[in-house]
C-alpha cells in the first residue's frame, strides 16, 4: 500500500511541476465547449438540448488527449523498466499512476463541467446529474484508457491507434451518461444508467489494471 | 563477480534483460536459490541498472532516488543522503534531475548501490558517463558487494582493473 501513495505522489510531483502537460487537455475541453454556441445557435432552446452531449465528448476527447502522457515518459526513461524489475505487484502500481491521471484530468474535468452548463444553459437539475455521471465514470475512462496507452507505449506517433483501440470500449459509457442528462431533464428516473456506469466501473477497476500489466510488460519485451 | 564483455549487438544488454527479468527467455529458465526469474523472491533479490537512466527530471536527485531504492526496499532518506554523499553528489541533492550532467544523472542511479540490499547486481554499462573518480567509486563499492558474498555481473567495453573479476566474452 505504502509504494501505491508514494507512486501516486511521484506522479502528481512530476505534473505538477510540468503543468503544460495537464492544462492542455483540459484548455481543449473549454475551448472546445465554448465553440459550439458560436457555431450552432446561441440560443437556449436550441443549447440545452446539446449540452450533456457536448460536454461529455468534449470530455471524453480531453481524457483521450492525456493518455498518451499516461506511460511515456516513464517508459521513455526507463521508471518503467525498474517498475516491472521490482517486487512489488505491477497492477498496484499501474492503479497509482492511473489515480493520479483521474486526479489531475477527471477532477478537474468535473470541477469545470458545472460552469461549461451554465455556458449551455443546463438548467440545475441537469448539472447536477452532468456531475454524478462525470464522477462515475471518468475513472472508468482513465481506467480503460490505461490498457489502450500501455499497449501503445512503444509505438512512436500512435495518437491515432490510441483512438481507434479506445474509442469503442468508451461509446457505451458516453450513451448512457448523456442519456442520463438528457432524461433527467425531462423529470425521468436516471436510476438504469447510473447503475450501468456504476458497473462499469466496477468492472474496469477490476480488470483495467492488471490488463494494463500484461500489456506493459509484453510492450517492454 | 561476471564481467560480460563482447561487440555491439552480441547479447550483454539482452542477457542482462533477461535475467532481471524485464524480457522473456524462449527456452529454458533462470533459477535463483529455487526461486525463478520473474518471481517476487527473486525480484527482491536484485538490483537492475539498465541503459536509460530511469530519472525524471522534474523530480530531484534525491527524490528520484527516493522512489528507486522504495521500489526495491523502504530506505531511510538519512541513508539515501549517505549514499549521494558517497557517490560525490553531495550538495546536488534537491537539484533537478533535468539540470544535471549525464554522468552526475548515471552517478544519482549508481547511488542506489550504497543503499541496496540485493544480492545479484545486473549492471548495464555502469561506467558510462563516469569519470575516473566516479569509475573508481563504483568499482570500490562493487569490490565491496562481492566481498560480502554478493552476486554482480556486469558490462563494460572500459577495461575495469576489478580484482576477482571472472569475465564471459559473448
Amino acid at each position: 500500500m505504502n509504494i501505491y501513495l508514494q507512486t501516486l505522489s511521484r506522479d502528481l510531483r512530476v505534473a505538477l511541476r510540468n503543468p503544460s502537460s495537464i492544462l492542455n487537455p483540459l484548455l481543449f475541453f473549454v475551448i472546445s465547449v465554448a465553440l459550439f454556441p458560436l457555431a450552432i445557435s446561441p440560443e437556449a432552446a436550441t443549447l440545452s438540448q446539446i449540452a450533456a452531449g457536448i460536454i461529455w465528448v468534449a470530455s471524453m476527447l480531453a481524457v483521450l488527449l492525456s493518455l498518451n502522457a499516461l506511460f511515456h515518459h516513464d517508459y521513455e526513461n526507463g521508471v518503467l523498466e525498474q517498475m516491472i524489475t521490482s517486487h512489488h505487484s505491477l497492477p498496484l502500481l499501474i492503479l497509482a499512476k492511473i489515480t493520479a491521471h483521474w486526479l489531475l484530468t477527471g477532477i478537474p474535468i468535473i470541477l469545470l463541467s458545472p460552469l461549461l452548463g451554465i455556458f449551455l444553459f443546463l438548467d440545475g437539475e441537469g448539472i447536477k446529474v452532468l456531475m454524478i455521471t462525470l464522477l462515475l465514470a471518468t475513472p472508468s475512462l482513465s481506467l480503460i484508457g490505461s490498457i489502450g496507452a500501455s499497449l501503445i507505449v512503444g509505438v512512436k506517433n500512435s495518437g491515432m491507434l490510441l483512438s481507434l483501440l479506445i474509442l469503442p470500449l468508451y461509446i457505451p459509457i458516453l450513451i448512457f451518461a448523456s442519456s442520463a442528462v438528457s432524461q433527467a431533464q425531462f423529470g425521468l428516473a436516471i436510476d438504469g444508467q447510473l447503475y450501468f456506469l456504476a458497473m462499469f466501473l466496477i468492472l474496469s477497476l477490476m480488470s483495467a489494471p492488471f490488463v494494463s500489466a500484461i500489456a506493459l510488460k509484453i510492450s517492454l519485451e | 563477480m561476471l564481467r560480460i564483455t563482447g561487440a555491439n549487438g552480441s547479447g550483454k544488454t539482452s542477457l542482462l534483460k533477461i535475467l532481471a527479468g524485464v524480457s522473456a527467455i524462449e527456452q529454458g529458465g533462470v533459477k535463483w536459490n529455487q526461486h525463478l526469474v520473474k518471481s517476487d523472491e527473486y525480484q527482491s533479490d536484485i538490483f537492475y541498472l539498465g541503459h536509460q537512466a530511469a530519472l525524471s527530471g522534474e523530480l530531484s536527485s534525491l527524490e528520484n532516488l527516493e522512489y528507486l531504492s522504495n521500489l526495491n526496499k523502504t530506505t531511510k532518506q538519512q541513508q539515501l543522503i549517505q549514499a549521494l554523499e558517497a557517490i560525490g553528489l553531495i550538495g546536488y541533492e534537491d537539484e533537478y534531475c533535468i539540470n544535471l550532467s549525464a554522468g552526475q544523472k548515471r552517478r544519482v542511479i549508481l547511488a542506489g548501490l550504497f543503499v541496496s540490499k540485493a544480492k545479484i547486481w545486473l549492471l548495464d554499462e555502469p561506467f558510462t558517463a563516469l569519470d575516473p573518480a566516479g569509475v573508481k567509486i563504483v568499482e570500490q563499492r562493487i569490490s565491496q558487494h562481492c566481498d560480502n558474498g554478493g552476486l554482480c555481473l556486469f558490462t563494460t567495453h572500459q577495461d575495469s582493473a576489478l580484482a576477482n573479476q571472472r569475465i564471459l566474452a559473448l
